[in-house]
């Protein structure tokens, strides 16, 4: 990586391709993500959004192309990303295992299990937690260390709507005291206006980049804000689930890429 | 498990377990009492009570089930720590596990029993034949049952080891392990319970003391009462050693196995 506006580009994708077989499930993807910034992709099922945050995390090598990723890269999962036979406590400390001092490792644990707001869990083993806090603990262990990259894959998929709509409020208050870069894998498309500074639109298989959209507003951002439900409209209107005959087209800025 | 745990077996009075064994030993007196078999045939709940305190007196009855125990200990911990890690092993090496499952299989459906005439064959009269089938009837589910639950841990778990740079042998002690040791528990109360009547079938066969031999030596003096001395001992026996093997289920680390 060279040039000076590169520099701040923490996550480069570039002809990402990832074959199975004869089964094609990305196709020449490119990406660039600024540092802090807050990516979500969307697409429908089997689009490969999975299998790129698995290329991202290095869990999956890709078939052509390139990934260049600045800082330490971790992982949230959609259900069970901790493991349950230790205790709270215990996961999130795996995120520190590279602090070697334990006074400091259990400081900053308190810390951290202070952020997520459950100072008094951490001898509670995950299946004594409700889905959401077991979330935010998996939340609070990929903040541990010297985290720089979140890649989240549709770890709010599994929770109610009402405990959706908290964690949406809980995520984007802990990236503005924690700020990192992220990517977000999701379906829920309220939820990636909601949240992102960028919605990536992927197509069908093989996924490509079909549409970026940027959503300017600083979180936390009610559901409801005119340029959250414009946002919404157009993913949907990109993905052929509504018409495209929006009213005002102004707020939100798409710009159409080619793939 | 949904519904059983449903049951609200926590309210139910301990008693119940009592009151049922002392109507069957009220009813066994009666039978007795009537008279319908010969006492030779079907001893008396009186006769087995002085059987009971002349074996304890006389010393035979300890020394009898410490033999059987240690047998069964010592195959039983062989099984372990042979079979654990071979599982674990298995579990995580496609290869390996093709090609040994079917023999592992084959051996597991085997009866111990009919390994006897070569124990006694092999390893003549004593410990070790008895042990050796103890190690058969145990080591060959154990291996499975490991091997299986490795097999079935779900990816994400290894997944958020490679994220924190858990691998090798870490990543075996810290999560194939902690991961499959809730059905590791299950499969040895059930492995420890095939054990146990193993070690007095063996003992029938190739022993000079133990519980086992204690049934046949009793029989042969025509003793019954004593005969069924030694089964209510060997029974008890094993429900104890199934609670104290239940009683790992209650550790934290595996509470989570059992409880969703």
């Amino acid at each position: 990586m060279s040039g000076g506006d590169t520099n701040d580009k923490v996550l480069v994708v570039s002809g990402l391709s990832r074959h199975f077989g004869s089964l094609e499930a990305l196709r020449a993807v490119d990406l660039q993500v600024r540092r802090h910034e807050f990516v979500a992709i969307v697409g429908p099922s089997g689009c490969g959004k999975t299998t790129l945050l698995n290329i991202l995390s290095g869990y999956e090598r890709a078939t052509t192309g390139s990934v260049t990723r600045q800082g330490r890269v971790r992982m949230v999962y959609q259900k069970d990303g901790l493991f349950p036979w230790l205790t709270a406590g215990e996961n999130v400390l795996l995120g520190l295992r590279d602090v070697p001092d334990t006074m400091e490792r259990r400081r900053r644990l308190d810390d951290l299990l202070g952020l997520i707001g459950l100072p008094r869990f951490a001898d509670h083993y995950p299946h004594q937690l409700s889905g959401g806090m077991r979330q935010l603990v998996e939340l609070a262990r990929a903040l541990a260390g010297e985290s720089e990259i979140l890649l989240m894959d549709e770890p709010f998929s599994s929770l109610d709507y009402i405990a959706r709509l908290r964690m949406r409020q809980e995520l984007a208050r802990l990236l503005a005291e924690r700020p990192r870069t992220v990517l977000f894998v999701t379906h829920d498309i309220e939820e990636a206006a909601q949240l992102a500074d960028r919605v990536v639109v992927l197509t069908e298989r093989p996924g490509r980049v079909c549409r970026a959209l940027q959503v300017e507003l600083p979180r936390p951002r009610s559901l409801t804000h005119p340029l959250v439900v414009e946002a919404i409209h157009t993913v949907l209107a990109e993905m052929g689930l509504e018409s495209n005959s929006s009213p005002r087209r102004n707020g939100a800025s798409g710009n159409r890429q080619k793939a | 498990m949904g519904l059983m745990s449903q049951v609200p077996v926590r309210g139910t009075p301990r008693f119940l377990p009592i009151s049922l064994a002392l109507v069957a030993v009220l009813v066994w007196a009666a039978v007795v009492a009537l008279g319908v078999f010969p006492e030779s045939l079907f001893p008396s709940p009186r006769a087995v009570a002085r059987g009971m305190v002349e074996e304890l007196r006389s010393g035979r009855l300890l020394n009898d089930a410490v033999a059987s125990l240690f047998r069964v200990g010592t195959g039983f911990a062989l099984a372990v720590v042979l079979g654990i890690p071979l599982g674990l092993w298995l579990g995580h090496r496609a290869y390996a596990r093709a090609a040994m499952t079917p023999a592992i299989n084959f051996f597991r459906n085997l009866s111990p029993l009919a390994w006897m005439p070569f124990a006694v064959l092999w390893f003549g009269i004593g410990d070790v034949p008895a042990i050796f089938l103890i190690f058969m009837a145990s080591f060959f589910p154990l291996a499975l049952a490991a091997t299986l639950a490795v097999a079935s841990i779900p990816s994400v778990y290894f997944r958020v080891a490679s994220d924190h740079g858990i691998g090798g042998w870490e990543l075996v002690a810290r999560v194939s392990f902690p991961a499959i040791l809730p059905e590791v528990i299950t499969a040895l109360r059930v492995t420890a319970g095939v054990a146990w009547v193993v070690v007095v079938a063996a003992e029938m066969v190739a022993g000079r003391d133990g519980l086992g031999f204690a049934v046949l030596d009793a029989r042969n003096g025509l003793r019954t009462d004593l005969v069924v001395v030694e089964m209510i001992v060997i029974g008890a026996i094993g429900v104890i050693i199934d609670r104290l093997l239940a009683g790992l289920t209650r550790l934290p680390s595996v509470r989570w196995g059992y409880e969703r």
